[in-house]
């Protein structure tokens, strides 16, 4: 799960990590407000899930309250379009309004789960205010790594060794060390996946502190952090993929015209690679999960068929536990129901296989029934043609 | 032959008086599988489906001389259960569970180094040595004895290929999910090796999918130290970077971990790889040749 700059900088806050003086302003009024009580030079930074924002206008510096009352007025309510956001762009709602800093330096910090080494890895580098990507790509000798103990948290003298190779000294390394630890004492607290400080700023008066803050958590574990579960902003995700996570379905919205559903991830995504090799676009993953019942077939089928954007269906089940003649039970229920006329293609296999085939055929419905995965893909790309 | 489990595996079912543990204990049952003991804590010195039940895992070692494990605890507690497993000595542990914090699978495997436990998943559909013994949740009448060897991180998808092979005219030695979320037990190279010398695995099927690094490290162990025909896919191909599709593990990072660095990496180890999901079964015959 993702969450916006000022939640993830509220939270390390509260584990001692030096953050600027800021507010959130959800109107030009306030944004001058803030701007009167830690100005007067701010800068105002759109909130929105997407990285690049400087460049897209998402960031702005106000030399007094009035300015910051007058760009407050032109950000929020725009539209921020940033190479992540895509060209639809993202509305900002938003900003966050931090005191302005002397800069003497940008540096990196990030804190990552190394899949390789099945460790977690503390980042540094003197090359802040960049890509850490296009540095670790171009001068991966200036990322300097440490890599955490799950028993014993990371140690002092790693957290010393970072803060030297980051060339800070005195009052400054001291700073860095703490900001380090209690860094990393954020990320494990909240089960995060991603904690970036990007940049991690040395100020002109020798502080160190976040100038921005980015962390991502473990979906699996927010059901044992409620506190970062209450930070989810729906606003940031697509309608339908909000409407299936209520149904625990995994559902993820594509560009092209094609629906798909399918039990299990996998096979889910290896049914979207056929469409593809077969001269069509997926307009979805949805995966109904291993063990699917009859019910989650049906709401299911209802979110495929609301996307405006699909044109045909191929529904690929291989039953295991699961048997056909249910699934083909809840196919029919949803189709009845809903009185849909996008045409389908369906291919079932597995446990009970003939029993569902029966299903389908005697449910009056007109379906286009495939063998195997090959013939399914090809039939469904032909009706979208 | 087959790796990792056959006729004498002994399977204590840790979480077996749950729905999930209840319902698959009965069906690896009917498979032949040999449940020998239940755990589920304060339950102890009851039977469950005709199983002794006990307090800890260690009792189970010591009174029914279990061997290998079967984990269908929810989730914040099944770190927890692999580490109990491995601690009573048991050589294989299966975790079902699905779910799993990553923080916590990172200290399980700080906790399972330098211990002889095998762990295979989580989230996985877990091992079968068709005609043997099947631990896991995948369905057993699908599968047939014979000499492929499949190494997995999907369930359905697995089924999909063990299918494919069979219509081809082969069966498997033994069918695995490594498991579908960032962190997980044994991976293509350690299951490689246990492939290389079993007699009875003439081929071994890899399926992968994006994210990580297991397949490319899985390739530059093929080219150098596997002498036995892979076939490979690679699920995902079309996935949009920076989601996770359905899998925790199944997700591609800062530009990393996609299909066709994958698939590049295989094809460079000489091994012969599906395009097409649908063509899995038909590489095999072409790798046997």
């Amino acid at each position: 799960m993702k969450i916006h700059e000022y939640q993830a900088k509220q939270i390390l806050a509260q584990f001692g990590v030096e953050i600027p003086r800021g507010e959130v302003a959800e109107s030009p009024t306030r944004a001058r407000e803030i701007a009167e009580k830690i100005g007067p030079r701010v800068v105002l930074k759109a909130q929105i899930h997407a990285g690049g924002r400087g460049k897209g206008g998402g960031i702005k510096l106000a030399a007094n309250p009035e300015e910051a009352e007058r760009l407050a007025g032109q950000m929020i309510g725009m539209k921020l379009v940033t190479h992540q956001t895509g060209p639809e762009g993202k509305i900002v709602k938003r900003l966050l309004v931090e005191e302005a800093l002397d800069i003497e330096r940008e540096l990196y910090l990030g804190i990552v789960i190394d899949r390789a080494k099945e460790a977690v890895v503390v980042m540094a580098s003197t090359e802040g205010g960049v890509e850490i990507e296009k540095v670790a790509a171009e001068k991966p000798e200036l990322i300097f790594k440490e890599y955490i103990h799950p028993g014993t948290g990371l140690l002092g003298f790693q957290a010393r060794k970072l803060a030297f190779k980051l060339a800070l000294a005195g009052e400054s390394h001291k700073q860095a060390v703490k900001f380090i630890l209690n860094l990393c004492r954020a990320f494990e607290a909240t089960d995060a996946s991603l904690a970036e400080i990007n940049p991690l700023l040395l100020t002109k008066q020798g502080k160190v502190l976040a100038l921005d803050a980015k962390m991502n958590f473990d979906d699996n574990a927010l059901p044992r952090r409620p506190a970062i579960a209450a930070m989810r902003d729906l606003d940031e995700e697509s309608p339908l993929e909000v409407e299936a996570s209520k149904y625990n379905l995994n559902y993820i919205k594509l560009d092209g015209n094609v629906g798909c559903m399918v039990n299990g991830a996998g096979l889910a995504m290896a049914t979207m690679d056929i469409i593809k090799y077969a001269g069509g676009m997926p307009a979805n993953f949805l995966d109904v999960g291993g063990g699917v019942s009859e019910e989650a077939v049906t709401n299911a089928f209802k979110i495929l068929v609301s996307d405006k954007d699909v044109k045909a269906a191929l529904i690929n089940i291989f039953g295991g536990i699961v048997r056909c003649d249910m699934i083909a039970g809840g196919v029919v229920k949803a189709a009845k129901e809903l009185g849909t006329k996008i045409p389908m293609v369906i291919r079932l296999e597995g446990t009970n296989v003939e029993l569902g085939k029966k299903i389908l055929q005697e449910s009056g419905l007109a379906f286009t029934t495939a063998g195997g995965m090959k013939e399914a893909a090809e039939k469904v790309v032909a009706l979208v043609k | 032959m087959s790796i990792l489990i056959d006729k004498k595996t002994r399977v204590v079912v840790q979480g077996i008086t749950g729905g999930e543990g209840t319902f698959h204990t009965e069906r690896m049952a009917d498979y032949g599988t040999k449940v020998v003991a239940g755990v589920t804590p304060g339950k102890g010195g009851t039977t469950h489906l005709g199983v002794p039940v006990f307090n800890t895992v260690a009792e189970a070692v010591k009174e029914q001389g279990a061997n290998a494990s079967a984990i269908f605890v929810p989730p914040f507690f099944a770190a927890e259960a692999i580490m109990e497993a491995a601690d009573a000595g048991i050589g294989v542990i299966v975790c079902i569970t699905e779910g799993i914090p990553t923080l916590d699978m990172i200290k399980v495997k700080t906790f399972l180094q330098g211990k002889t436990a095998r762990l295979i998943g989580p989230n996985t559909p877990g091992v079968i040595s068709p005609g043997k013994c099947k631990i896991g949740i995948m369905p057993g009448h699908i599968h047939k004895p014979g000499t492929i060897g499949i190494i997995s991180r999907s369930g359905t998808l697995t089924y999909e290929a063990v299918q494919q092979v069979s219509n081809q005219g082969f069966g498997q030695s033994t069918a695995l999910g490594i498991g579908g979320d960032p962190i997980v037990g044994l991976k293509y190279i350690e299951l490689l090796q246990l492939f290389k010398k079993d007699k009875d695995t003439d081929a071994v099927i890899i399926i992968g999918e994006i994210g990580g690094t297991a397949e490319e490290e899985a390739a530059a162990y093929i080219k150098k130290e596997f002498p036995k025909p892979v076939v490979g896919f690679i699920a995902g191909q079309t996935a949009p970077p920076g989601r996770r599709m359905g899998h925790a593990g199944a997700i591609i990072a800062g530009g990393k971990g996609t299909a066709k660095e994958k698939m590049e990496a295989l094809q460079a180890a000489g091994v012969h790889v599906a395009v097409s999901p649908a063509d899995i079964g038909l590489k095999v015959k072409e790798a046997l040749k």
